[in-house]
């Protein structure tokens, strides 16, 4: 059974259609790179996966299961969702932050036992940011936060990462150093569906390349085969000439284990 | 095989900034400290809690010393013998029936007005928010001067109070679910738009009021006053005002996880909707029960939740019982300021408004940290 089964999927916020007759089918342990240019519907999709907005047309299938008809709790048990990298009001402890991935498995009535605590404490252990525990949110930087956030999926117990541009925001090296954690992690079968703004990025960590334009999938395959010069520039509607380089490539790779292009 | 490809090799898990010395070892102690942390903030501020009111009860034209309040209570619950039984008629009609029920009603109204304080806060991720966001206290203020004018017994003005708190709150939510977008920013808009609506209807009743008697009774009311409390509406007040901050108190980890924004918390596997219109019920029907109590009192909702953020840090969990017991303990205080600083009595809404603003001043200071 695949993980996601999306068929004939519409969304519209207005009249305009954002998703228009979609189909994509994801399997577990996939680790898929949404490609395409602004407005193309990547994050719109992400949030159909996620169960954030409600299709007008269409259906999702979450492991042969409606989408829709299974309830916000359970979805988080299954699901997470890990944002952009977001300064919010008010500095909760890191440790905190990650804590709130245990809400959907906390009852009601009792707060978060040690249990809760020592996966916590896993989690941040995993990502190698145990010293930030203690250090509130609001003072560490970009990429320390998005390894918060994924910290906070890994506490919420699911297999599956949903990830908005992950590497938005952060510096170069710090976009390397997320790139790879998601690899380590990919390479323990976790699925991971991420929208990016980086082609190489889809190179170096990702099993397949998925390119939308106007709502629509108009690539879908490995990352060599898809991220070649001829398909970014009908993507992003660029003169092929300058994704051409020596690699044939037209972008630097970070060269990851877990990535397609490792053994180039 | 490249070169650079075999430097990653080397160290799979180790990227990252390598954690210094001094950071590991903190890490190390974490753990531990964890444990314990966090009760005391809020051990302290029950223990400054009963040193306030035992201080306050003390106060006023008769002064008692807080050693007489505390033989007195041995006397009447223990059976010591520390005074006369004419002496104990005095302080029992003192302490117990003229002091203790104004006590007891500034506590409430502080806890009241600070704890929804802090939970719009956190709920609309937003620490310059105060209860009175939704509209509540313009309501309120209506429902109260409709009454002072049409109403006779007042205890129906009590009930209209208590009405128009909630009807205002109602229309804010209502509009922003007409234009069905599920957002905080339609429902602040829909405050505004409520409480701009109660704030015109109430100058309309306040032209209509006949100006002799009716007129300085709003405006009395809408200073704000202790004085307006008896000890049965403190009574019946006390268990819809328990209730409501007992149910906000059990929200405290979903205020937590609302205040991360309204998608990561539906992700997180929060009913956001309901949520939020269970802690906006709570806070609307506790503030405007503060308003039946005492009129408009000002400030107190937006001063105590950030002072007390300096002390617990913003989570809620620990946020939210420690703003009941400062809350309490803060209005206690600022009414006695309100009764013993002049030789007659002022509103206490002027002297939460006059010590707020400084002291809003001082907090914005630290605060800023947080959100800039």
């Amino acid at each position: 059974m695949s993980l996601f089964e999306v068929d004939s999927l519409s969304f519209a916020y207005g009249r305009a259609p954002l998703i228009d007759g979609l189909k994509l089918t994801i399997g577990e342990g996939d680790v898929i790179a949404l490609l395409g240019p602004n407005g193309s519907g990547k994050t719109t999709l992400l949030k159909l996966l996620l169960g954030l907005l409600k299709p007008k047309q269409g259906v999702i299938r979450l492991r042969g299961q409606q989408l829709h008809e299974i309830g916000r709790r359970e979805l988080a048990r299954q699901l997470a969702y890990v944002p952009q990298v977001h300064r919010e009001a008010f500095g909760f402890h890191v440790f905190d932050v990650v804590l709130m991935g245990r809400m959907p498995h906390s009852s009601f009535f009792s707060s978060y036992g040690d249990k809760d605590k020592q996966i916590v404490w896993d989690a941040l252990e995993k990502l190698g940011i145990l010293h930030l525990a203690e250090r509130p949110y609001t003072e560490i930087s970009g990429g320390e936060r998005q390894l918060t956030l994924i910290a906070r999926a890994l506490a919420q117990g699911v297999r599956v990462f949903v990830m908005d541009e992950p590497t938005n925001g952060l510096d170069y090296g710090n976009q390397v150093r997320l790139l790879e954690r998601v690899g380590l992690l990919a390479d323990e079968g976790y699925t991971f569906v991420f929208t990016s703004h980086h082609p190489e990025h889809a190179l170096a960590i990702a099993d397949r390349v998925v390119m939308m334009q106007g709502g629509a999938i108009i690539r879908d395959g490995a990352p060599l085969s898809t991220v070649t010069p001829e398909r970014l520039a009908e993507l992003y509607g660029l003169p092929a000439r300058l994704f051409e380089s020596g690699t044939n490539r037209g972008c630097g790779i970070p060269l990851l284990r877990h990535g397609a292009a490792y053994n180039l | 095989m490249s070169a650079s490809t075999a430097v990653v090799e080397e160290k799979p898990g180790q990227t990252g900034r390598q954690p210094d010395e001094a950071e590991q070892h903190c890490s190390a102690f974490a753990r531990v400290l964890r444990k314990g942390k966090g009760q005391f903030p809020i051990a302290a501020s029950a223990l400054s809690l009963l040193a306030v009111m035992l201080f306050s009860l003390g106060l006023g034209k008769y002064p008692i010393a807080p050693k007489e309040i505390l033989q007195f209570l041995c006397q009447k619950y223990f059976g010591a013998a520390f005074f006369s039984a004419d002496h104990m008629r005095l302080l029992n009609s003192i302490l117990v029936e003229i002091r203790l029920p104004r006590i007891l009603a500034a506590a409430l109204i502080g806890s009241a007005l600070s704890t929804s304080g802090a939970a719009f806060q956190a709920m609309f991720v937003n620490p310059l928010v105060s209860p009175s966001l939704l509209g509540v206290l313009a309501g309120a203020s209506f429902g109260a001067a409709l009454g002072i004018v049409y109403l006779k017994s007042w205890y129906a003005v009590q009930i209209a109070t208590f009405l128009g708190g909630l009807i205002a709150v109602g229309i804010a939510v209502g509009i922003a679910r007409v234009y069905r977008v599920n957002s905080t920013i339609m429902l602040v808009l829909g405050g505004i738009i409520s409480g701009a609506l109660f704030t015109s209807l109430l100058s309309l009743v306040k032209y209509l009021a006949d100006p002799y008697n009716q007129l300085p009774a709003i405006v009395n009311w809408l200073m704000g006053s202790l004085t307006f409390s008896d000890r049965s509406m403190v009574i019946k007040t006390s268990i819809p005002i328990g209730v409501g901050l007992l149910v906000l108190l059990l929200f405290s980890r979903h205020l937590n996880v609302l205040s991360m924004g309204d998608e990561e918390a539906r992700s997180l596997g929060i009913n956001v909707k309901r949520v939020r219109l269970l802690v906006i019920f709570c806070a609307t029907v506790v503030s405007t029960l503060t308003v039946v109590l005492a009129g408009t009192i000002a400030w107190v909702g937006l001063i105590v939740p950030h002072f007390t953020r300096m002390i617990t840090g913003p989570d809620n969990r620990k946020l939210i019982p420690a703003t009941i017991l400062i809350g309490a303990a803060y209005l206690i205080v600022v009414d006695d300021i309100s009764r013993l600083a002049f030789s007659y009595e002022i509103p206490i809404g002027i002297v939460t408004a006059l010590l707020g603003i400084p002291c809003f001043a001082f907090v914005l200071r630290n605060a800023r940290k947080g959100w800039n």
